[in-house]
């Protein structure tokens, strides 16, 4: 179904998109935020640019961005995959449980900011360029990966990556010498039995957004888990 | 080692004529203060366990037992006193954060007992709630700030979403997690039969509870435990924690080893792992920033529910109150600096925040002068006791008030303000099964029914009294109140005069 988001409020626009059909092309976004909000079965692509958080509380429905996406996409994800062509703001997948955020492009600050998991579900990010401050902060689960392609001199990950990390695991692959991480997690070259383990994650993506996966493999990977569950267990005294 | 020895803050006084041996207290205790002695043919105790819950007390079947607090003393000094000098010993010992449980025990300003309200005499007529009609309805919401009529005249207006209470009292927020499973459904049961409504607090929702959905408050905290679509369309509102009294600035952080089970599943994070909230929403640095987040629950759940915003009182109250109604809030709720919490470190609870009653007072006058009072409701906790202190906050201003200890309370809570240790005799702050099946919830229930019922008919007493047979008149009646005792800023900030003026 088409759907001409100009000058529609995001309120009207969210409404057509739940009383029609599964299958949504929405042309002329532009900022119209909270597009496809706790959405469950409908598959959605978006032409122009849609606004602060795209997809929060996503529950199993498909988004496709071909531009740039703002603030706050997948905001407390579900379920679902949001995929976006362009760069995303900041605050990508705030505590997002389950689903797949794919970006062609780099992300702002605190993306996968207390990303969790919880049984069977694993929620993915995968950031084609290169990441803001604050990547991964609080991560409590699931897998965040930085490819770094066509980064030029731009820094892998900003300052304070991985701080307060208390589950799941990052990848981030290139060269990291430089990059400080914090105390409480355990940065690593990652093994074949850690690329395997990612590889069809990461052929997936190659395959949507017409990377070489030889190319993106043909590069040094670092594994960060976290040092323990329990960060915190021994600051506390009973009063 | 002997420059760590505290000793003990109880005594246990045990009756031995009164003393059958029959081993209740030992099996009663988690705690693990008394113990059979088969050698010496009966009961012994190690004081040093004790937390003063009264559970052994309550249940020896011979009376046999009393915990008395130790008159074992420092020498007296009126700056360091006992408990100053008790935590200077945990801390060197530990170099740990004190941690405590419950609302602070500091003898902290009670305004609601500073506050004396009115009567009718001679002038005006009193009303016996018992012959006549006397509404104590409220409705939270958006309420329209305009009369509109077409051109017949007939009224339109789109009314927001409501919560309709049938007293102005809720239970609000404590997490499964914190409590247990019974003592949630035990106020899951009594917000449905009373009419009003419980908080989830910011553990999730149980699956068994979706059925008391109707008089559920969902709440979404920083942490974001348990939220995901269907529980936002489980409950009748969404709550934004911003804050809470006992604790302002500061996350949560339930430990992984009470991540187990049920609670894990209603988090929805795996077993073991550690649950922290963290101290600010990482995505709300401004009131532009919260309007996203009302309106993203809003439009997940299709503006079919009020959105609640919940903030600890702290200096700037009227400013950041009078912001989160303009952010698209339905409700706001303050939660005072005497309030509760399972835990909380003990710097942050007994000296940060203020009181809620200048609070109240203060967003009340700002709303009003500002001409968006009617654009959300107030609902206020942090040591609400007693139907007096309801009635004295919907005088201030309030539309609602928030109970949890006094909850927990009728429960059989005995305020020994040991939460964080996860022992608790009376099945309330526990995980542990055996300690969780001593709170029968139906029972729970018809104790909290009980309460409330009660404190409707004083509720209803107390507005007979003034002359007034609508909670709805009284709300901001500041008229009805007057000061005992208090300096003159403080009568200006509450908007009250001083008895006898």
């Amino acid at each position: 179904m088409e759907l001409n988001a100009k000058n529609l409020e995001f309120r009207e626009l969210n409404r057509q998109l739940r009383q029609g059909g599964s299958v949504f092309h929405i042309t002329g976004c532009c900022g119209q935020r909270f597009i496809a909000a706790g959405m469950d079965g409908k598959t959605i692509t978006i032409e122009g640019i849609p606004g602060n958080a795209l997809g929060a509380y996503l529950n199993g429905a498909s988004i496709e961005v071909l531009a740039n996406a703002q603030d706050a996409v997948g905001d407390t994800m579900n379920d679902g995959q949001i995929l976006i062509h362009g760069n995303i703001g900041d605050a990508a997948g705030y505590a997002m449980r389950g689903g797949r955020i794919y970006v062609k492009g780099s992300a702002g600050y605190r993306a996968g900011i207390h990303m969790k998991q919880y049984r069977d579900k694993v929620p993915v990010m995968i950031i084609g360029g290169v990441a803001g401050s604050f990547l991964g902060e609080y991560q409590a689960g699931g897998l965040i990966l930085v490819l770094g392609m066509n980064r030029g001199g731009a820094p892998l990950v900003g300052e304070f990556p991985c701080t307060g990390m208390h589950g799941g695991k990052m990848l981030l692959r290139g060269d990291v010498t430089g990059i400080r991480f914090p105390r409480g997690v355990c940065p690593r070259p990652a093994g074949e039995a850690d690329l395997a383990e990612i590889l069809p994650e990461l052929e997936r993506y190659c395959g949507l957004f017409g990377y070489d996966r030889n190319q993106v493999l043909d590069a040094p990977f670092t594994l960060i888990t976290p040092d323990s569950g329990n960060p915190y267990r021994q600051m506390y005294a009973a009063n | 080692m002997g420059i760590d020895y505290i000793y003990p803050e109880f005594e246990v006084i045990r009756n031995e004529s009164r003393c059958v041996t029959c081993q209740v207290c030992q099996r009663q205790c988690a705690n693990e203060v008394h113990r059979y002695d088969p050698d010496l043919g009966r009961m012994l105790s190690d004081e040093t366990k004790c937390v003063g819950c009264h559970r052994c007390v309550s249940l020896c079947p011979t009376h046999a037992l009393k915990i008395v607090k130790n008159d074992c003393a420092f020498r007296e000094n009126a700056n360091w006193q006992t408990g100053a000098i008790k935590e200077i010993y945990k801390q060197a010992s530990s170099g740990g954060v004190l941690l405590s449980s419950m609302g602070s025990p500091a003898p902290l300003s009670v305004y609601w007992d500073k506050l004396l309200l009115n009567a009718s005499q001679v002038t005006n007529p009193s009303i016996d709630p018992l012959r006549e009609p006397m509404e104590t309805r409220v409705y939270l919401g958006k309420k329209p700030g305009l009369v509109d009529r077409d051109d017949k005249g007939n009224l339109t207006y789109a009314l927001e979403p409501q919560l309709e209470l049938s007293m102005p009292v809720m239970f609000s927020a404590m997490s499964y997690g914190s409590i247990s499973y019974n003592a949630h459904k035990s106020l899951a049961m009594a917000a449905q039969k009373l009419g009003i409504f419980y908080n989830t607090g910011e553990g999730g929702l149980h699956e068994d509870f979706y059925c008391y959905g109707g008089n559920t408050i969902v709440q979404v905290a920083s942490g974001r435990f348990g939220v995901y679509k269907d529980y936002l369309d489980a409950g009748a509102a969404v709550e934004i924690k911003m804050g809470q009294g006992a604790k302002p600035g500061i996350g949560g952080h339930l430990p992984g080893a009470k991540i187990v089970g049920d609670v894990s599943r209603t988090r929805m994070i795996p077993e073991g792992s550690d649950a922290i909230s963290p101290a600010p929403h990482h995505d709300i640095y401004s009131i532009e920033d919260l309007r996203q987040l009302v309106y993203s629950l809003k439009e997940a759940t299709e503006y079919k529910k009020p959105v609640i915003v919940k903030v600890a009182a702290v200096h700037n109250i009227a400013a950041i109150a009078s912001g989160v109604a303009r952010s698209g809030a339905d409700i706001i709720a303050i939660d005072g600096f005497r309030g509760g919490t399972g835990a909380a470190p003990t710097r942050i609870r007994d000296n940060v925040g203020i009181p809620i009653e200048l609070a109240l007072a203060a967003v009340d006058q700002r709303l009003r002068e500002e001409g968006i009072r009617s654009q959300v409701s107030l609902v206020v906790g942090g040591s609400i006791r007693s139907a007096s202190d309801v009635v004295k906050a919907v005088a201030l201003g309030a539309d609602a008030c928030y109970i949890a200890t006094g909850a927990l309370l009728a429960l059989g809570c005995h305020l020994c303000r040991t939460c964080h240790t996860g022992r608790c005799n009376w099945g309330i702050a526990t995980q542990r099964p055996d300690l969780v099946k001593r709170l029968n919830p139906e029972v729970g229930c018809q104790r909290l029914v009980n309460l409330l019922t009660a404190w409707n008919h004083e509720i209803k007493e107390l507005m007979g009294g003034m002359g007034i047979n609508s909670i709805e008149a009284l709300r901001g009646n500041r008229l009805m109140l007057r000061g005992v005792g208090l300096t003159e800023t403080e009568l200006r900030i509450l908007g009250v005069a001083h008895a006898g003026e």
